[in-house]
């Protein structure tokens, strides 16, 4: 199983899961199967044609991996995905709410 | 940079740089002859500002608009009690030139925006991009491309951090990526944790800022590798670190193939959060805290709903019934329709999203959001409710 890492703003829809193992042989089948296992965290990852949003990149091992290239990555068994999410800080003062 | 030179105090101060043997007194001298604009004197402005100082960087801008509020200390190593009320960039001044009286600081008391990012930044050599806002990140990050300038980044959330190097020039005239070859757009507001799922743990600006410091430094003294191309995350909750490769983007607007944006644009509006892109604003019923003072007085009959996170409540809480915005569906049959019905939460944002899907959802008629939420109350009614 590969190893998906969730970053934190995201966890709250993995029930604060901080990695989610994944089967599949490519990148976009392992971002899918995480999104059956966790649908909460579908609308903040992919847009409506399921590509990987443009605020969040997506990373196997320490490489980047644009949405095109996501359906001829392959992955393995100790493959580690990262999604990496623009933060902006940790302030409130600033925040819209 | 031989014309650059320095008291006996300053050799002193400086020995235990001059002795490292591929810094030395070269590299301190670049660090005299630079110019930094450090942008928020916040959680992470402070350790940037506080080791620049230290380091002898000889002009440091300082940019933030803020005044110093008692919640800034828990991680705002920069001030003190005594500091509070004060305006930060006076108050980190006048720290600052405690610890190293050599440095040339410039006051920019002021909000960064479209219309003076670039005249500010286009004195100094580097920025050390210190803000908490997507807006300000965009717009710091533009004006840097825009002047060709280094932008040195980093950013925080709860335990985690992120760090890079944008748009860095190499000595064979390479430019590095920068925040929009990561991020093309910036998330919409609504997938934007909100603050009841922000805070940053104090000590993570810290670390974060520290190294953002080191790299600063690294840029200016050309010593190093800096951390150009490569993107840093450090999650200190579970101590983990990786450093991911990153790459320029051929669709970048501002310098990839086909380069469309040729100055600044409006970054609240860039990010969704203009006034004029807030949604359905006058659908909700609105009601100030003076009003629902005088309910509260007069005993009139309603339901008071507070929808912040039982920890949140914690904090401060107006007797409401607490359902959490995420519970509200689940939790109708608990919210009365015969009746007014008040719903708050810390400024009025999640209420107002929590009447839009009663609302729609569920058909209700008689909700009514308090404007301001808790911190109005806080502020107007009883000064003695913490704010937060």
């Amino acid at each position: 199983m590969a190893k998906i890492i969730v970053p934190t703003p995201l966890r709250k829809f993995t029930s604060d899961k901080s990695s989610v193992e994944v089967s599949g042989n490519t990148v976009t089948s392992a971002i899918l199967e995480l999104v059956n296992q966790q649908p909460n965290i579908k609308k903040h990852l992919l847009d409506e044609n399921e590509k990987v949003q443009p605020f969040i990149r997506i990373f196997v091992g320490d490489e980047d991996v644009s949405n095109d290239e996501m359906d001829t990555t392959p992955i393995t068994e100790t493959t580690v995905i990262s999604i990496v999410p623009a933060i902006a800080g940790g302030s409130v003062n600033n925040s819209n709410n | 940079m031989s014309e650059v030179k320095f008291s006996k105090e300053e050799l002193e101060r400086y020995s235990r740089h001059l002795i490292i043997p591929e810094f030395n007194i070269e590299g301190q001298r670049k660090l005299k002859n630079a110019k930094v604009l450090v942008i928020g004197t916040g959680g992470l402005g402070s350790p940037v500002l506080l080791y620049l100082t230290a380091a002898g960087i000889g002009t440091i801008g300082l940019v933030d608009f803020d005044v110093v509020d008692q919640s800034n200390l828990q991680r705002q190593v920069l001030f003190t009690v005594d500091d509070v009320g004060k305006h930060k960039v006076d108050a980190a001044i006048q720290r600052l030139k405690g610890l190293n009286p050599n440095v040339n600081f410039v006051a920019h008391k002021t909000r960064i925006t479209s219309e003076n990012a670039l005249d500010i930044i286009k004195d100094y050599d580097v920025v050390a991009d210190g803000t908490d806002n997507f807006p300000t990140r965009y717009l710091v990050n533009d004006a840097c491309v825009l002047l060709n300038k280094v932008n040195v980044y980093a950013s925080i959330f709860r335990f985690e951090g992120q760090l890079s190097v944008f748009n860095y020039i190499d000595e064979n005239g390479n430019i590095g990526p920068n925040y929009r070859d990561m991020f093309p757009l910036p998330p919409p507001p609504g997938l934007v944790p909100s603050c009841a799922e922000g805070g940053v743990i104090g000590v993570l600006p810290g670390i974060l800022g520290s190294l953002q410091a080191n790299e600063v430094i690294k840029v200016v003294s050309k010593v190093g590798e800096p951390m150009s191309g490569r993107f840093f995350i450090f999650d200190a909750s579970a101590f983990e670190t990786r450093i991911l490769k990153i790459k320029r983007n051929p669709a970048n607007p501002l310098n990839g193939d086909n380069p469309t944006q040729k100055g600044l644009i409006d970054y609240v509006q860039f990010c969704g959060i203009g006034p004029d892109v807030e949604e359905n604003k006058d659908e909700v019923q609105e009601i100030d805290v003076f009003e629902l003072n005088k309910w509260i007085e007069s005993n009139q009959d309603f339901q008071l709903i507070d929808v912040r996170e039982p920890y949140e409540y914690e904090i401060a809480n107006i007797n409401g019934e607490l359902i959490p915005l995420a519970q509200i569906s689940s939790q109708v049959e608990a919210i009365s329709r015969d009746r007014k019905v008040v719903i708050h939460c810390r400024s009025g944002v999640r209420s107002a999203k929590a009447i839009r899907e009663l609302q729609s959802l569920y058909g209700y008629n008689n909700l009514i959001n308090l404007k301001g939420g808790i911190l109005a109350f806080a502020k107007e009614i009883d000064n003695s409710i913490p704010t937060y």
